[in-house]
């Protein structure tokens, strides 16, 4: 039995009527009523992930300034110290990332470093894979940490979808089975195409069911789903800036979503690294900046955690040719009303690098999961991240 | 399904019967002559071994006995493609030297031209999988891309990834065993499993896991102990950095003893392989692989379980024969079952290349429909991990779906529009990042190749041929049953167009499944 015939059975068991697709909009019926199911489920806490694609550098984004180490490590690339934005005697942000001060400043932004796991691995798909489904270093997982965590404890059926993915046909995170997943680029894109889409009888097998039930997802989410609302808030215009736009018109369609995972592509700065990251940073401070303020905008900013994450950290020795290498620990950012901001984390330990010249780690990156599904949604991660991983004390009670 | 009789059907009844008697009286050679399977069993045992068959090879197939088909179509099974490859197989590796002294845009510039060449050798497979006289061909070296699966994105080189390509096109139906063992000398799969730089000091246990876990045993069939002795067997077996071929390396191999689940000697990696391939286990790993391709998602129920055992046991007997296996799986009860029918999710590749073929869709430039199978899902010489495509139900997730539906729907809405849907899938590549080659330059040459490709084909030609009625059926359940593998999902169409039924047969839910 999957998740959704569990549902239809609850619904029967408990005498509630299951609503046909009328017009391929709904195709079930509520069991309570929506607004009761919104402050009742966890999942009106919404999380927004930010997959920074490539492998951001963490040492130029959070730069240890008053490490000498750092300078002599990156004689090219070293920020110099009269640009860096000043977070701690020891800290300071690339300076792109203006933007995100004033967060900083109003202590909304937190700033978690040495993020990594154990046995690290270099490759940019294998490492995303750990990172997407939080498995170990030698393990493979089929889903997604996400999608594990919605198998076990689903957002409400009237919900548009348990999670959306922005401007990426590869699912990461909500990957699998047992979560609902609708990828799009564009919401009103998304509900042209879904017209192809209809809602379906039953299928005579479990392919035909698949496909189907995939199907209803699409037309559900489309039912709810609509690119009308108009921001006072700007967006950058740039490829990240449009999937902020699309994230915030996906908020603002009040349609039931859990989870949202954006992409910013690009990070892989193996040469002439100062010019292309200093891009990238500016375009993903100008994108969260927007982004708080649409959700501001939409009385959302207090019940959103926004997150950023990478497959890896990059080398803390620059290379040859003005860029970085495939290093390991790295950092990660969370910022959204609830969050407690600061430092967070280990420092990096610049002398003491591993026979690949790469970083230890001091966090595990399943602790930030862990610190999502048990404190943000007040759920029991231990089950879904096979194992107890102790939650940042990030977010305010 | 349902059960059509056509006076061909009666007639090939009457003949099997007439058959079945004379050889009850002992008149025919034969022990048993087969029954004729028909034309919709043809089209079922053609379309799961190819990509949409066409009309003439299914009345072919039609008269003959299941035994009969599935043997022709097995002993059809080439070792060597029929396109001429690209020319730069042969190219030998960048030196050692030179690569040191590269700059850096040099090496972005070598990187770029494998990333390339990966696409012309993609382009080459797909022109291959259109043109081949024998699709299951094609079918097999798939899965047994899919089943010891390499990635470009490691190896880079992509001249290896061709070798290691053509080695498994010449084994695809042969001997498991040598092909394993092939598989195990084979230079990409050195370099993507870490085997070219095993050495006795320091083994790569990456291969000697794989081959276990995934190639042979399958997960819970050995111990970690067994992993460590084996990956000590396959020390020392290397590549030529010069000239990209295997190498044994004796200076670096362990020729200490080792105990590989329970043997015990100077095991190198063949002696590994042996006792690998003694195991009943890995018959029934690859035979139970081999029945999700082309069976169904698993056997299912006793008498399903007891063919499965039988068909896992025939290969073990065969000595790992995949041409015994695959004959006795084609030709058995559980192939033709009416109820395994429609129950496999075509892949990515299936999808492609089979609305490809099925509407004479002919186009000089595959880099377009290269690049949609991959935005849906199989990038073909890159599959996602070691596990290869975990494909099944996994293939259809709301993105893909849609790209599926909508690929279809650009493409049968109106034939010069084309180019729109193709820009499309370029603007998701250029979001993916890692699937094109980077920057404006890849996306000009790549709309500039497809202006000049001009894609030709006409639907209402395809659809109208379906009204000249040659058989009893209506036109639209001749063109159902030529589309789809089961009835339609969907309500029936309202048009009197033929290329209106087609539109909606391709956009129904049974078209994703084979």
């Amino acid at each position: 039995m999957n998740r959704r015939q569990f549902l239809q059975s609850m619904a029967i068991a408990a005498g509630v009527p299951l609503a046909g697709s009328l017009n391929g909009v709904s195709w079930a019926a509520p069991l309570v009523s929506a607004a009761d199911q919104s402050v009742a489920s966890p999942y009106r806490n919404l999380l927004i992930l930010i997959e920074l694609k490539g492998a951001n550098d963490g040492l130029n984004t959070v730069i240890p300034y008053a490490d000498p180490e750092y300078a002599l490590l990156r004689p090219k690339l070293a920020i110099a110290r009269d640009q860096v934005l000043q977070l701690s005697e020891r800290e300071a942000f690339h300076p792109s990332l203006q933007p995100l001060m004033a967060l900083w400043d109003r202590k909304e932004l937190a700033v978690v470093q040495g993020v990594g796991y154990p046995n690290p691995n270099l490759s940019h798909f294998r490492s995303i894979e750990i990172w997407d489904t939080a498995s170990k270093s030698e393990e493979y997982l089929e889903a997604g940490w996400l999608a594990r965590t919605f198998a076990v404890r689903p957002a409400p059926r009237n919900f548009a979808a348990d999670g959306v993915v922005v401007g990426s046909s590869d699912m990461g995170p909500l990957s699998g089975p047992g979560i609902r997943t609708i990828a799009l680029a564009d919401t009103a894109q998304f509900l042209r195409n879904a017209k192809l889409a209809q809602a379906n009888s039953d299928g005579r097998n479990a392919a035909l069911k698949h496909i189907l039930s995939v199907e209803q997802e699409i037309v559900h989410a489309a039912g709810k789903l609509n690119a009308n609302y108009t921001f006072k808030a700007d967006f950058p215009r740039n490829a990240f800036g449009n999937q902020v736009k699309t994230a915030a018109q996906l908020v603002a369609s009040k349609a039931g979503i859990a989870t949202i995972r954006l992409t910013h592509a690009g990070f892989d700065t193996h040469a002439n690294q100062l010019p292309t990251h200093a891009n990238l940073l500016r375009d993903l401070a100008d994108g969260m900046a927007s982004l708080k303020a649409a959700l501001v905008e939409l009385n959302r900013w207090d019940s959103t955690l926004v997150m950023t994450y990478a497959e890896f950290g990059r080398r803390p020795k620059e290379n040859q040719s003005g860029g970085t290498d495939h290093g390991t620990a790295n950092v990660q950012l969370l910022t959204g009303g609830k969050v407690k901001g600061g430092l967070y984390g280990a420092a990096p330990q610049l002398t003491r690098l591993d026979g690949n010249g790469n970083l230890p780690f001091a966090v595990d990156f399943r602790s930030t999961y862990a610190t999502v599904i048990d404190k943000w949604w007040g759920g029991e991660s231990a089950g879904v991240l096979g194992g107890k991983f102790a939650a940042l004390d990030v977010l305010k009670a | 399904m349902k059960i059509r009789i056509s006076p061909r059907n009666i007639s090939v009844l009457i003949a099997s019967i007439w058959l079945g008697a004379f050889s009850l009286l002992g008149l025919t050679a034969h022990a048993a002559v087969e029954p004729a399977i028909g034309a919709d069993n043809a089209r079922h045992l053609l379309n799961r071994t190819g990509f949409a068959a066409s009309e003439a090879d299914i009345s072919t197939f039609a008269k003959l006995g299941r035994t009969e088909a599935a043997d022709q179509l097995v002993r059809g099974v080439r070792t060597v493609a029929t396109q001429a490859p690209p020319a730069w197989v042969s190219d030998l590796p960048v030196p050692a030297a030179r690569l040191r002294d590269m700059t850096q845009e040099e090496r972005l510039a070598e990187l770029r031209k494998n990333v390339e060449r990966a696409f012309e050798l993609r382009e080459w497979w797909f022109r291959e999988m259109l043109n081949t006289p024998s699709p299951l061909t094609e079918k097999m070296t798939l899965f047994w891309h899919g089943h010891f699966a390499t990635s470009q994105q490691k190896v880079r080189f992509t001249p290896l990834m061709y070798e290691q390509h053509v080695m498994l096109r010449r084994n695809a139906m042969g001997n498991f065993g040598t092909l394993l063992r092939e598989v195990s000398r084979d230079p990409a799969m050195l370099v993507y499993l870490d085997g070219a730089n095993s050495r006795k000091e320091q083994p790569n246990e990456n291969f000697a896991r794989e081959v276990m876990e995934l190639f042979t045993l399958g997960e819970g069939n050995y111990t970690e102990a067994d992993i460590k002795e084996a990956a000590r067997a396959f020390t020392g077996w290397s590549v030529d950095r010069d000239t990209g071929k295997f190498l044994f390396r004796r200076g670096i191999h362990d020729y200490g003893n080792k105990t590989v689940m329970g043997k015990t000697g100077n095991l190198d990696g063949d002696q590994v392989i042996d006792v690998l391939l003694a195991k009943p286990a890995t018959a029934r790993f690859i035979t139970r692989k081999l029945w999700k391709e082309f069976v169904s998602p698993a056997p299912s129920g006793a008498g399903e379980e007891a063919e499965f055992n039988r068909l896992a046991d025939l290969f073990r007997d065969s000595g790992y024969s995949i041409a015994k296996l695959m004959r006795a799986m084609l030709s058995s009860d559980a192939f033709y079952a009416a109820d395994n029918r429609a129950v496999l999710v075509k892949s990515p590749v299936e999808f492609v290349i089979g609305t490809m073929k099925q509407f004479d869709i002919d186009t000089p430039n595959l880099r377009p429909f290269v690049i949609a199978s991959a935005l849906l899902g199989q990038n073909v010489f890159t599959p996602p991990n070691v596990k290869g495509w975990p494909g099944g139900e996994t293939w259809i997730n709301s993105a893909t779906l849609l790209g599926r539906k909508q690929l279809i729907d650009r493409l049968f809405r109106n034939e010069d529009r084309m180019d729109a849907a193709l820009r499309n899938m370029d603007e998701m590549a250029d979001r993916n990042g890692d699937m094109s080659p980077p920057g404006r330059e890849a996306r000009q040459r790549r709309q500039m190749e497809r202006q000049m490709g001009g894609i030709r084909w006409n639907l209402d030609k395809w659809a109208d041929g379906f009204t000249e009625g040659k058989q009893k059926a209506t036109p639209l359940q001749s063109m159902t049953r030529v589309v789809l593998a089961v009835a339609p999902q969907n309500s029936p169409v309202q048009s009197d167009k033929p290329s209106d039924w087609a539109r909606q047969l391709v956009q129904d839910p049974v078209y994703q499944l084979k």
